[in-house]
Formats: structure tokens, sequence, C-alpha cells
């Protein structure tokens, strides 16, 4: 634990891409459009790092555990936010609940098939999107419900270059590693996610942690999609889809183990914004969209192979 | 193979084993297992047959199987890597890549497109290879190669099009005698999976490298081998699929099989596989690769509201795989 290498702290990779990318953009453009640049990669992470959020629970909860289900949770909680809200400032405190009590529910639903069905996560997970995705396009209706005003003000509000917004989901991350390092549930999860055995010998309730972790999951990604359809203007069908491998790229380049038990909160920021950053920066080249495409899963392939230590898994 | 009943270890560690109730004059386990999805399939079809008895014809068995024997053959690519213990997330994306090499190049340029489709074949036994020397998880490489494949596709074809050989159209509408062609390839693809992979003595130390990696190599045997042979054969299991995919729908696009990848991974589980390595069965495969497909088939049958159809099948394989659990704790 001395010496901090960079092979020991893989996760500072995405902070280090981040800034390099955010340099060269200066210098590309000249010192113009950094502020505006920031400004889009700090609104666009943040749906990223609420989603990754929502897959570190799930994956830090133990090998082969992955949540398939995160669009179509954040995409049905989108649908029913707004249509609960419909348009109307006053009650936003109510479409909050009851997006955070659909988030609850699904993860918990999860749980509850991984658990009752003895199924593998993967195939729960993809079973019950298929669910969610109908319950949202019935939620949904024709028409596009409009988010209340407050809503939407209050997703793109900023103070000068920095969006309120994001300094509350850095806070909520800050939050959540030292939650995970200190408290007695975040001290539960990593042990069930090493050796869920060995948890339940020492007394652990690993379902009952497992549980949580889903659930928890399924309340970020509704989240997600509450301030999504609040910040694009509406609920779309399609609002989910970029995110399913987004969220398991973004937390493990972000230095959380796909093997579980092994949790790092900070290091979403650094891949989510790298990746955001990337996008734009393509973007603004105009960059064709296949290339875009193709750096970014040579980009992750490239990481992933610097980042892990051979020898290291079992 | 008594080990095939055994749930995931991840949710049944500490369950108390329940005894075997009617020992003796039960069905072995393992058959049970095999004949869940091959029972949920009959059922599909006795229904679909009881409302539309036109259906139960030579061109009924054709239409309703056609567009499986592209989701058989890539649920069957997919099947090799998880039989490593591995997942594949990109082979959706590859056999998109796939239409688009076959679309632009194939019929004005075979010699390219022969290139680039080996050129994908290699380049999926590379990833084995990078997996297994680095020690790396499947998960996030394939991730990654889902994003080069979907990005080449892109950069081929960027929006759908192009035209499909007419040799291929031709041979994708062959009338084979007496049985519609989507089930002849069906019942060779099972069976020659079945006699190479259970029965032939390479593919039992394949099995062996899945399931129990370090004795396998203890015993002589090398991984990176079996790497490279699962997952170059899985590449090449992944261009039929795309070939048979363009030949059915006479053009490329990018975006036309990225549900390939889970509904695959569906496939080997229902057919019986497992993740923990070295438990899939290839018949079990097809046979749930053609239930899944049929899946969508029997919705529309029985007039259910398309907002429906995407949950409705959810709900058919949750039923299916808690099929799966009841036989799991009888036949112990």
């Amino acid at each position: 634990m001395q010496s901090h290498s960079i092979r020991q702290s893989p996760w500072l990779f995405g902070f280090i891409g981040a800034a390099v990318l955010f340099v060269a953009t200066i210098i590309v453009s000249r010192g113009g459009g950094a502020s505006a640049t920031f400004h889009a990669a700090m609104a666009f992470s943040i749906f990223s790092v609420l989603v990754a959020i929502s897959q570190m629970l799930v994956i830090t909860s133990g090998p082969g555990n992955i949540d398939l289900s995160v669009p179509a949770v954040l995409t049905l909680c989108a649908y029913i936010g707004m249509g609960v809200m419909h348009g109307s400032n006053a009650w936003i405190p109510v479409g909050l609940l009851v997006v955070a009590a659909v988030g609850l529910l699904a993860g918990a639903f999860n749980y509850a098939a991984i658990l009752l069905l003895r199924l593998p996560p993967i195939i729960a997970t993809l079973a019950s999107s298929f669910v969610f995705q109908s319950l949202a396009m019935n939620a949904g209706g024709d028409a596009t419900i409009k988010p209340p005003s407050l809503l939407s003000a209050f997703t793109s509000l900023s103070v000068g270059p920095v969006s309120v917004l994001a300094v509350l989901v850095v806070l909520l991350t800050i939050g959540l590693a030292i939650g995970l390092k200190r408290s007695l549930f975040g001290r539960r999860l990593l042990a069930t996610g090493q050796s869920e055995a060995a948890a339940r010998f020492a007394g652990i309730r690993t379902r009952q942690v497992r549980l949580i972790s889903y659930a928890g999951a399924g309340l970020f990604s509704g989240l997600a999609g509450f301030l999504l359809a609040g910040f694009t203007g509406g609920a779309a069908l399609n609002m989910g889809d970029t995110y399913l491998m987004e969220s398991i790229a973004v937390v493990v380049l972000g230095g959380t183990s796909v093997a579980g038990g092994q949790a790092n909160a900070i290091g979403i920021w650094g891949s989510a914004l790298f990746f955001n950053l990337l996008t734009i920066m393509l973007n603004s080249f105009r960059t064709p969209v296949g290339l875009r495409y193709l750096l970014t899963g040579a980009i992750i392939i490239l990481i992933v192979t610097a980042a892990t230590r051979p020898l290291t898994r079992t | 193979m008594s080990e095939v009943v055994r749930p995931p270890p991840s949710v049944g560690i500490g369950k108390k084993r329940q005894p075997a109730r009617r020992a003796g004059h039960r069905m072995n386990p393992d058959h049970l297992q095999l004949a869940l999805p091959f029972i949920a399939l009959v059922v599909m079809l006795v229904v679909i047959f009881a409302i539309r008895p036109a259906a139960f014809s030579y061109f009924g068995f054709g239409l309703l199987f056609n567009l499986a024997v592209p989701l058989i053959l890539a649920s069957m690519a997919q099947m090799l890597v998880i039989c490593l213990g591995d997942i594949d997330l990109s082979v959706g994306n590859f056999v998109g890549f796939v239409t688009c090499v076959v679309a632009v190049f194939l019929r004005d340029k075979p010699f390219i497109a022969m290139l680039l489709l080996a050129a994908g074949i290699v380049a999926y036994a590379a990833v084995g290879v990078l997996i297994q020397l680095r020690s790396l998880p499947s998960i996030i490489v394939t991730l990654g190669m889902s994003f080069v494949w979907l990005g080449l596709a892109l950069l081929i074809l960027p929006s759908p099009g192009g035209t499909a050989p007419d040799w291929l159209t031709a041979t994708m509408a062959l009338q084979t005698p007496w049985i519609p062609l989507p089930l002849v390839i069906a019942v060779a693809l099972a069976a020659a999976g079945h006699w190479l992979l259970k029965r032939s003595a390479y593919g039992v130390v394949l099995l062996g490298a899945g399931a129990n990696p370090r004795a396998a190599a203890r015993a002589g045997w090398s991984l990176l081998q079996a790497r490279i042979m699962m997952y170059g054969t899985a590449g090449g299991l992944a261009v039929l699929s795309g070939l048979a995919l363009s030949g059915l729908t006479t053009s490329g696009d990018p975006n036309i099989a990225p549900t390939y990848t889970l509904l695959g991974v569906g496939a080997v589980i229902l057919g019986g596989g497992s993740f923990t390595g070295g438990l899939v069965s290839p018949v079990g495969t097809v046979v749930g690769a053609m239930t899944l497909s049929l899946a969508g088939s029997l919705l529309s049958f029985l007039n259910v509201p398309p907002v429906w159809q995407v949950g409705a099948q959810g709900v058919i394989l949750f039923l299916v795989l808690a099929g799966r659990v009841f036989i799991g704790r009888s036949g112990r």
C-alpha cells in the first residue's frame, strides 16, 4: 500500500485520460470552449455516474452479479415519474417518491427472481428487463409528457461553469465511497462480494445484503431516469439503451472488480468524465459515428489490458 | 455428471440438500433438464397449431423457424464461450458486422468479403488469446469488442442497405424435400455440436478445460489452445449466423442483431447450460434458441398487444427457467 504506482491504482487511468483529453480539447480549440466543454462533460457524466453507481452496487455483491435491467428500470421510472407529475411543479416531491419506490421495487424484484428461481443474475435481470420494458411502454402512452418546469430548470441549473446537480452527485459519490469503506453495510457488502459462504459463516445475513444492493441499484437507476427525463425534456423509450454497456464499462474502468467484493465509487467519475469528454471531442471533430465506437471499444480493451495485472484471477 | 442440476453457486451455497423423495423409478434429472426446453417448444407449437391449423404444414414450419436459424448459430457461438466459463457480449454486434460485409462486398468483391470475414474469425481467436494470456475478465474485453464491431459495421455501411448475393438468398430459401430447411439445419447443428463437443476426444478435453482449467492444464492440455479453438469456432459460427441473417433479410444492417448477444445467453441457459464452465448442451442450446425465437410468433398468434409482447417474452423465460428449479429440486 505504500507505493502508489499507477498499476496499483488502475482507476487513476480514467482521471488521467480525462485530464489529457480536456487539455487536448483546449489546445485544439485554442483556449476557447474550455468552459463549455467542461460544462457539457459534467452534465452528461451525471447520468453515466448514476447508472454506474447502480451497476457498482450489484457487481460488488459477488462474482457473476450484473444488472442488465438498468436501462429498463431507468426508462420505466422516467415514464412513471413524468406521468405522476404531469408537468406540475407541486407534484415533484410525489413524483420523486413514486420513482424511488418503483426503483426499489424493481431492484427487489430482480433479487427475488435470483433467489427464488435460483437464476443466474444475468438471466434474471435480462428477463425482468423485458417485463420492465413492457411496463414502460404501457406507462408511456402516446404523447410525451413534459417534465415540470422546475425539474428541468434544476437539472440544468449551474453556478458559473459548475452544474449544481453535478456537485450533488459528486457529494453523493464521496458519501458512497466513505460508506463502502466505513459503514457496517459497506463492509458487509464487500465481505459478501468476496465470498458469500465466508460472509455467511461470519454471521452476515448475505441475502439481506444482496437484496439491499439490488434494491439500491434499482433506486439509483430510477433516479437517473427521473433526472434524465427532466434534463432532456421528457421520457423516451430508447433513452436508456446506451447506458447498459456504458454502465458496465464505466464501473470496471473506474476500478471496481468484476469478480465482486471490491468497489471504487470515486473512480467512476474519472472514467465517466473520460468517456464523455471523448465523445464530445470526437463529435467536435465531426468524426464518423463508426470511428467513435471503434475508438471507444479499442480504448476499453487497452485500458483493461494495461490495468489488469496477470495472475490476479484465480 | 450429477453436478448438472447443482444451482448456481452464487445463490445455492449453504442451502440444505433435499433428499430424493421417490428415488428409483425417476427420470434421470439430466435428461429432464434437457427435456424442459423441448417440452416448452412443443407446448408453444401445439398452441400455435390449435389457433392456426394451417400453420401445421411444410411452409408453416418453414416460416415459423426461418429466423431461428441465425439465432441458433449465434447461440452456439455463445455456448462455446460460456463453456469456458466466459461470456461474449460482442456476438450480436459481430453478426451485424458480418451482415454489412456480406451486403456491401460479397456479391461484387467476394475476395475482399472473404478476407474481412476471415479477419473477423482471427480477431475472435485473438480475443481468446488476450483473455487467456493476460487473465482478463472476458465480459469487459468482449464489451469493448462489441463497440469495435459496431464501429466497423457503421464505417462499412453507415445506414441499413446493400444487397446480399443471390446465391445466398437462394440458399436460405432452399426447399429441402419433406422437412423444411430451418429444421434440417437445426437438427444438423445439434447433432454436429453434440458429437464434436460431447463425444469426440478433444471435445471432452475442451469441456474439462471449462469445468476445471487448472486440472486440464495439469493434465498437460494447453488452455491457450482451448481458448483459441473455442473463440475461433465461435467466430466461425457467428459468421455463419450473419450469412444466414443477411440471406434472409437480403441486406445488411449494423444494428440488426444486438439482441442476439443476450438471447443467445438465454438460449444456452435455457438449454441446461450454466455459467460455471464446462456445463453446456449443444442440443439444449439449439432447442432453447428455437424456443426463444418461437416465443415472438406465439405471442402474435395469441394476439398479445405489441406493448406487452416484450414483457411476455420475459415472463416465458421466467416460467421455463422456474420449471428447471422444480426439476432440480425433485430430481435430487
